[in-house]
């Protein structure tokens, strides 16, 4: 009996269909794939470990910096962790904010999924009209929070400003446009045979292993799943919006893009709802050991300028304890898993990333398939390196 | 700020919790160390050796069925009050059905491994990987035990208390000038 002879293959950590910087070591035999071995940690920054060493307030830009496409719904999953162990509720408004900016945030981030998926599979164009609508998006970030991407705009106990005046109307324009432009990528790809033969049956996994593996998100919801921590464990009063969760059933390469593509919609609908409930109101808990006063208040009032000093001093300090809070980020379950030992600096924070345990499943929907395929399936994960490494 | 809690999420939730405990406290009493319940969520802290088998028995209880291992972590407790055992090592669960969390702890020192729970979760493999990385906590019988975001040849364990935030080894030799 001769010996099978397999080829071993880098494939990353530079090649383009990684997004980011993923090596995987592949085992060829021919052009199937026999093994994959993902391996991470090119860009660890040690994110947790830094936010051990700055102030409460202090650490949500650091966040911003795990899913770089979806830079609110870090920042969202910190501060309500925080707020969850200082026992607080922010203000309607805020929280009104907060779901109206983080749908926007699931759009843009699934928009740069689409394009980067499409475009790794030869559909070129596609990638350019999503970039088209991400960058309305990506005004309107800068229109609250002053960056295009690194927005840290959420803070604990509500959002940094209010909202720049004509900014509604900036979103209303967008959200007026948003589902013909949607219907437009739809037509180019949902019943396109090529793209069909791409995806469909592609990267299956049932939805045992799914959960097994512990795989969230639209990659879990693609296998028939429901589970949106939006709908199972409402925060921000999500409770209060009408949307429904879009499922799969197959669990493979194309009911994942079906499934993020319905999502926009209902992130769509959602955003609609939030923009209708905005009313005038306080944009921060009123709290003055957690919210610095108002500046003309400092010049004649002791007590303001007495907060306003301890603040910027030395921040707020959380009672000893430990929560986890999760939110259903772009790309699934982010959880942040914090430990305060009473101080006014987190003992430690722990990031519960949703692509890091995603990517996890790779190596089982790829195995068997052709190399062409590991492209195909890395696209539909939908993973960010910099949530990964962290 | 001792305000009361506020976000009270779902109102059955505190009984279906005290659920849970009833149903470990029956099989497990002797195995529970300690149990603290706090903003709504439940801890049990459990002892390193009977970490496998009530987890085993979380999943596959029908009126439990926590089949999601969300999370595994881990704390360095040195510059905490309360430091001997050194390491903790965190699990969350969540129950898909019930959609209920509990969270597992296991407190270990210096060089103690922890029983993996790969066998139980697979999703625990890579979780595993990072609790061994950044802390140098071991895990017994886990299939692939390799560091997962440092490079393979790092010394030390980054999320260590007494690991500096700034400093890092050196990594290239300087010439002399």
């Amino acid at each position: 009996m001769t010996a099978t002879r397999t080829m071993t293959l880098n494939m990353g950590p530079q090649h383009p269909s990684t997004h980011g910087v993923l090596r995987l070591v592949l085992e060829l035999d021919g052009e199937v794939v026999v093994k994959c071995v993902p391996h991470i940690g090119y860009l660890h920054t040690g994110i947790e470990k830094g936010l051990e060493s700055k102030r409460f307030q202090q650490g949500i830009p650091l966040t911003d910096r795990m899913d770089y496409l979806a830079p609110l719904s870090n920042n969202l999953a910190l501060v309500l962790a925080i707020e969850k162990a200082l026992g607080i509720t922010v203000p309607e408004r805020a929280q009104t904010i907060r779901i109206l900016l983080t749908e926007l945030t699931r759009i843009k981030s699934h928009l740069v999924w689409l394009g980067t998926h499409a475009m790794d599979m030869g559909a070129m164009s596609v990638f350019i009209y999503c970039f088209r609508e991400r960058e309305t998006i990506l005004d309107l970030y800068e229109a609250v929070s002053g960056q295009r991407m690194m927005s840290s705009y959420f803070r604990v106990g509500g959002v940094a400003v209010d909202l720049p005046p004509g900014f509604e109307d900036k979103v209303q324009a967008f959200l007026t446009a948003f589902p013909a432009r949607l219907a437009e990528y739809e037509a180019l790809l949902t019943a396109n045979p090529l793209w069909r033969q791409r995806t469909v049956g592609i990267g299956t996994i049932s939805r045992e292993d799914a959960i097994a593996l512990g795989v969230s998100g639209p990659a879990l919801r693609a296998c028939g799943v429901l589970y949106d921590v939006r709908k199972a464990h409402p925060y921000s009063g999500y409770e209060r919006y009408q949307f429904e969760v879009p499922l799969g059933k197959a669990g493979d390469v194309y009911d994942r893009y079906v499934v993020r593509m319905a999502e926009m919609r209902q992130s769509h609908r959602i955003a609609i709802q939030a923009l209708e409930r905005l009313a005038p109101g306080p944009i921060n808990v009123a709290d003055p050991k957690l919210i610095p006063p108002p500046k003309h208040l400092l010049k004649r009032s002791m007590e303001a300028l007495i907060h306003h000093f301890k603040l910027y001093a030395e921040g707020f300090s959380v009672p000893a304890g430990e929560v986890y809070q999760a939110i259903e980020a772009p790309k699934g379950e982010l959880g942040t898993y914090l430990v305060s030992d009473g101080g006014n600096r987190p003992y430690r924070v722990h990031f519960r990333a949703p692509s890091f345990v995603n990517l996890q499943a790779l190596p089982a929907m790829v195995k068997g398939r052709l190399v062409a395929d590991v492209v195909a399936v890395i696209g539909s994960l939908d993973i960010v390196l910099g949530e990964i490494d962290r | 700020m001792g305000e009361p809690e506020t976000r009270i999420e779902n109102r059955g939730e505190a009984q279906a919790e005290s659920l849970v405990l009833q149903r470990l406290r029956e099989q497990f009493r002797e195995a529970m160390l300690e149990v603290r319940v706090w903003r709504n969520e439940t801890t049990v802290v459990l002892a390193p050796h009977d970490l496998v088998r009530v987890c085993r028995f979380l999943r596959d209880d029908p009126d439990l069925a926590f089949d999601f291992l969300s999370d595994v972590t881990g704390v360095d407790r040195l510059s905490l009050p309360e430091a001997s055992p050194r390491f903790e090592v965190v699990y969350h669960l969540y129950s898909l059905q019930y959609r209920r969390r509990l969270r597992l702890k296991v407190r270990v020192n210096e060089g103690q491994a922890v029983p993996t729970v790969t066998g139980v979760w697979e999703t625990a493999n890579w979780h595993e990987r990072e609790v061994y990385d950044l802390f140098g906590v071991p895990f017994d019988g886990h299939p692939d035990l390799r560091r997962i975001l440092m490079p393979d040849d790092w010394e030390g364990h980054p999320l260590r208390k007494d690991y500096p935030v700034e400093a890092s080894p050196k990594w290239w030799e300087e010439e002399p000038v």
